[in-house]
């Protein structure tokens, strides 16, 4: 009997992911962007899927914590479904229910590693939500926010540096230190910070001079990085700020000049780090080294190469071979055990919530958000291109988290704040449109709830029948 | 555009996300070092090894408590190419192994199994390989150490592949020890593709090849007066036995294999081009074959030396084959100068008969001119017909081929008797390479087994 439900629901579960992405993607044509049929679907997917996983993992294991874990999983994925456009009406629905997979997916997969990291993870999200639900309300509120441009810098290079001096040593890298048992990954909250500091420096003038010394300001968080041997994040600080001063500047030479200086650092940092040497080694050729450097990379493979297409199924494999695999690895145990065309997409989710960010960026007139979004959104996708393509050997690998999926509390609650970040200036530019068109549009969130926007559900694009023409020529013409 | 940058970037992703998953999965579930294995280990039971013609080499024996007991009804008979499966492994055992240990068996045989708590039948392998030729291989080769390898042209199917001293694999695990502590002991070496042998004169096929190509016209007006040996700058090569050949020309000198006229030639070649050539024919290369095997090696360069430059051109001196590359170098002239990738699983099976994977042949390339291949088969025909190969002539099928006897004992003139060829000549369908250890001359002693394996093989047609 449970051979039928295990092997049925891994198609199934293939076949519901496959519908879903593909509506990730539908909601960007004009014919569907409006459709409510799609989100609500996407909905129903979310729990079906999570239902299938969850009654494999009982089914195999037979131990009834499933089903309490399941339930509670639920709760969440339910209040975040229910309660966030409940509170903001005018939410971005994909951004929301992709939240909603990836968390849930996260989970089941942590509880089937870990029962009690799972657990962790759980009210780590629960907590992060609750911190979450008041960013939009806060972001509408606080006005001094454009003026903190150097506070930002100081506090995140200062809690960096902190890590540096009194962090502790995991894996031969100092990145966290823990308060009372609790441990904290500051490079994860930096990040934040650093996209706040880029808005705040860049949203009003982006001179030669201006851009030299936020290079000088960003340079010192990734030498920071670099020294405390947390590579992959040093990475992303440095990506980030290259596409952000593209963005902002239009000049295809701070492209060129943010290339050639990466590959100098690149180099540099090869010949001085004995560590990076060794990644690099076992990047190109882990087999030679299958016992030691080529380990972890060499079981992640394993992993995937005999998940296959459809994978082994829930329990089924062995991905607990792979080294730290809940945190830098989980990418790797899901297509193991749920298949290649499920990790595939996984990222093709992923990546419709970069590009909705990058839709919503276009559209934000007001620069110093406009940098956010894009900076957040630019951060977010380099760091999920690090870690797969670290996990199945396309660059070496750098130790990252799969942001939503892995374990690992900094980086849920971060990437959580993030994407409310997001959702708060989505929200205030929807009530600014409902302003253009005549409607009054209060700040408060209550008030932006029974403002009925024309483009509530859609992808944000301002709807031509109800915006004069003028406004929409403004918002373009604002990003010159 | 940086949003395209990072499409660009995640395409790149998927798509190698994809290949790797199309393509490694076999090689991924077969590494050693992959825990997987042991996981379908415990659900299913090894499946059985089949010849081509559906009988056993294999099997897996279950007892009350479902514990495997692996079983080669044949003993020694296919020690090396059907190889073991429990001290690690060896041959179709390891090669096939991904479809051994995973099952195809319907859903229903699943659930039932499972509830009855027994394993689910790994999937069954049908090789390419033919039980009586290899025993006809077997038994010919005898008490001697060696290898003989056969194989079908056109498709590159390996029939048989006998290595000497065997084992029987049904006591691997009792002989293991005293097999591995004997460092001397080479009993588990598969000598068709892992014996490293000078190649002696069969390597003149090599050597004819280069003389063809830097002369295409006029290679037939050859000449050479043999007395006997070859002397150039102090060095000198003598003729098998120190017997003289006379007046030779291309085609007789192959067919005689004399030594001098070989040496003569060899002199003559541009080093560069002879380099290239050996290189093409896969010299020092890496080899199409599925199993473990050793690479040839040969040394020719414009910094060659003379002595060693007509040590060469006989197969003598530092070069060194595997019986198994000479038979793809022989199967190439048989098959107009294509060379098929040798394979020995000819397809899988599920339990219930249905084919789950099969296999078709696969051209690895060219490695000479239709009209190269045709010159070279001329050459062995006549080797048959009038030469070393002799005792091969006047049958019912026409052979071709080349005879050695390749020295390697300098005092005493020890020789291992080669034999490479294929027939019939004008249609090949079957290439037959074989090396018998210190048994003397190939023409005396590797020809005759040639001809008994020939006769097995057209007899079962």
């Amino acid at each position: 009997m449970q051979e039928y439900v295990t092997e049925l629901s891994k198609y199934l579960i293939n076949l519901c992911m496959c519908i879903y992405t593909l509506e990730c993607f539908l909601v960007f044509v004009e014919k569907w962007k409006n459709s409510r049929v799609i989100y609500i679907t996407q909905n129903l997917l979310i729990f079906l899927v999570q239902l299938l996983c969850f009654a494999d993992l009982v089914l195999v294991s037979e131990d009834m914590q499933y089903v309490f874990f399941y339930v509670f999983v639920q709760l969440f994925l339910i209040a975040v479904m229910v309660i966030v456009p409940m509170i903001y009406d005018n939410a971005n629905r994909l951004l929301l229910n992709n939240m909603c997979m990836l968390t849930g997916t996260g989970l089941c997969m942590i509880s089937r590693l870990s029962f009690h990291r799972a657990v962790k993870q759980y009210i780590i999200l629960l907590v992060s939500l609750i911190i979450a639900l008041f960013i939009p309300y806060l972001l509408s509120r606080i006005r001094f926010l454009k003026k903190l441009t150097w506070v930002y810098a100081a506090v995140g290079i200062g809690a960096l540096s902190l890590v540096l001096l009194v962090g502790e040593v995991t894996y031969g890298s100092k990145i966290s230190f823990s308060i009372r048992g609790i441990s904290f990954q500051p490079s994860e909250f930096v990040k934040i910070l650093f996209v706040f500091f880029l808005a705040g420096a860049l949203w009003e003038k982006y001179s030669f001079g201006r851009v030299a010394l936020t290079a000088l300001i960003a340079g010192l968080h990734v030498i920071v990085l670099v020294v405390s041997t947390d590579l992959g994040s040093a990475l992303i600080f440095f990506v980030g700020y290259v596409f952000v001063v593209f963005a902002a500047t239009r000049n295809y030479l701070y492209l060129l000049c943010g290339a050639a200086g990466g590959s100098g650092a690149a180099y540099v940092a090869y010949r001085l780090f004995h560590h990076v040497r060794t990644r690099v080694l076992a990047w190109r050729d882990p087999w030679s080294y299958i016992d030691n450097q080529g380990y972890q990379i060499t079981q992640s493979l394993f992993a995937i190469g005999s998940g296959s297409w459809f994978g082994m199924g829930l329990l089924q494999g062995n991905p607990g071979k792979i080294p730290k695999v809940e945190a830098d690895f989980i990418f790797s145990s899901v297509c193991e055990e749920l298949g290649v065309i499920f990790g595939i997409c996984l990222i093709l989710i992923m990546v419709s919530c970069f590009v909705m960010m990058m839709h919503i960026a276009e559209q934000i007139r007001d620069r110093f958000y406009q940098t956010i979004v894009y900076g957040i959104g630019v951060m977010y996708i380099f760091q999920i291109f690090l870690t797969i393509g670290g996990g199945i050997k396309l660059i070496p690998l750098t130790g990252v988290t799969l942001p939503f999926i892995s374990y690992g509390g900094s980086s849920v609650m971060t990437t959580m704040i993030m994407f409310f970040i997001i959702q708060g200036i989505y929200i205030r530019l929807q009530q600014e449109g409902g302003h253009h068109v005549g409607r009054k549009a209060g700040n408060a969130p209550k008030a932006a709830a029974r403002t009925k926007s024309p483009d509530r559900t859609g992808t944000g694009k301002p709807d031509r029948a109800a915006k004069p023409a003028a406004a929409k020529e403004t918002a373009d013409s604002g990003r010159a | 555009m940086s949003c395209g940058f990072f499409l660009v970037l995640f395409a790149v992703t998927i798509g190698y996300l994809g290949y790797f998953t199309a393509t490694r999965e076999e090689e991924m579930i077969n590494n050693s070092y992959n825990s997987r294995q042991e996981i379908l280990l415990s659900r299913n039971y090894r499946g059985t090894i089949f010849s081509r013609d559906g009988e056993v080499l294999a099997e897996s024996v279950l007892d009350s408590e479902q514990n495997e007991t692996r079983v080669y009804p044949f003993d020694n008979l296919f020690s090396h190419v059907v190889g073991y499966s429990t001290q690690g492994r060896m041959g179709v055992e390891a090669l096939a192994n991904y479809y051994l240990i995973n099952t195809n068996t319907s859903l229903r045989n699943k659930v039932a199994n499972d509830t009855a708590g027994v394993k689910n039948p790994g999937d069954s392998v049908y090789t390419t390989l033919d039980v009586q030729i290899q025993e006809a291989a077997d038994s010919e080769l005898g008490i001697y150490r060696g290898a003989i390898i056969v194989t079908e042209v056109s498709t590159g199917k390996v029939l048989a592949m006998v290595s000497h001293p065997d084992f029987n694999p049904n006591e691997i695990q009792e002989i293991w020890d005293s097999l591995v502590e004997n460092d001397s002991s080479t009993v588990l070496l598969n000598r068709s593709t892992q014996g490293l042998y000078p190649p002696g004169s069969t390597f003149k096929i090599v050597t004819a090849l280069e003389y063809i190509r830097e002369n295409p016209t006029d290679y037939q007006q050859y000449s050479f007066s043999c007395p006997g040996y070859f002397q150039s700058q102090g060095s000198r090569i003598n003729c098998y036995h120190g017997s003289s050949h006379g007046q030779v020309d291309f085609t007789r000198s192959f067919a005689k294999s004399c030594n001098a006229s070989f040496a003569n030639m060899g002199m003559g070649l541009d080093r560069d081009a002879f380099a290239d050539t050996l290189e093409e024919l896969l010299f020092n290369e890496e080899l199409p074959l599925s199993l473990s095997y050793a690479r040839s090696s040969i040394s020719v360069s414009a910094e060659t030396s003379t002595d060693s430059m007509m040590q060469t051109s006989i197969g003598q001196g530092t070069t060194q084959i595997t019986p198994m590359h000479l038979n793809m170098i022989t199967c190439a002239i048989a098959n107009d100068g294509i060379l098929m990738k040798p394979y020995f699983v000819d397809h899988v099976e599920n339990d219930a008969g249905t084919i789950v994977k099969s296999f078709k042949p696969d051209t690895f390339g060219r490695l000479m001119s239709e009209e190269e291949a045709a010159a070279l088969t001329r050459l062995m025909t006549e080797v048959v017909e009038s030469g070393t190969a002799s005792k091969l002539s006047g049958l019912t099928y026409t052979a071709a081929g080349k005879t050695g006897s390749a020295e390697y004992n300098n005092i005493k003139g020890d020789s291992h008797a080669w034999f490479t060829g294929f027939a019939p000549a004008e249609d090949p369908e079957v290439c037959v390479t074989i090396i018998v250890e210190g048994a003397g001359s190939g023409g005396d002693y590797a020809v005759p087994i040639a001809r008994r394996i020939f006769d097995a093989y057209f007899r079962e047609k």
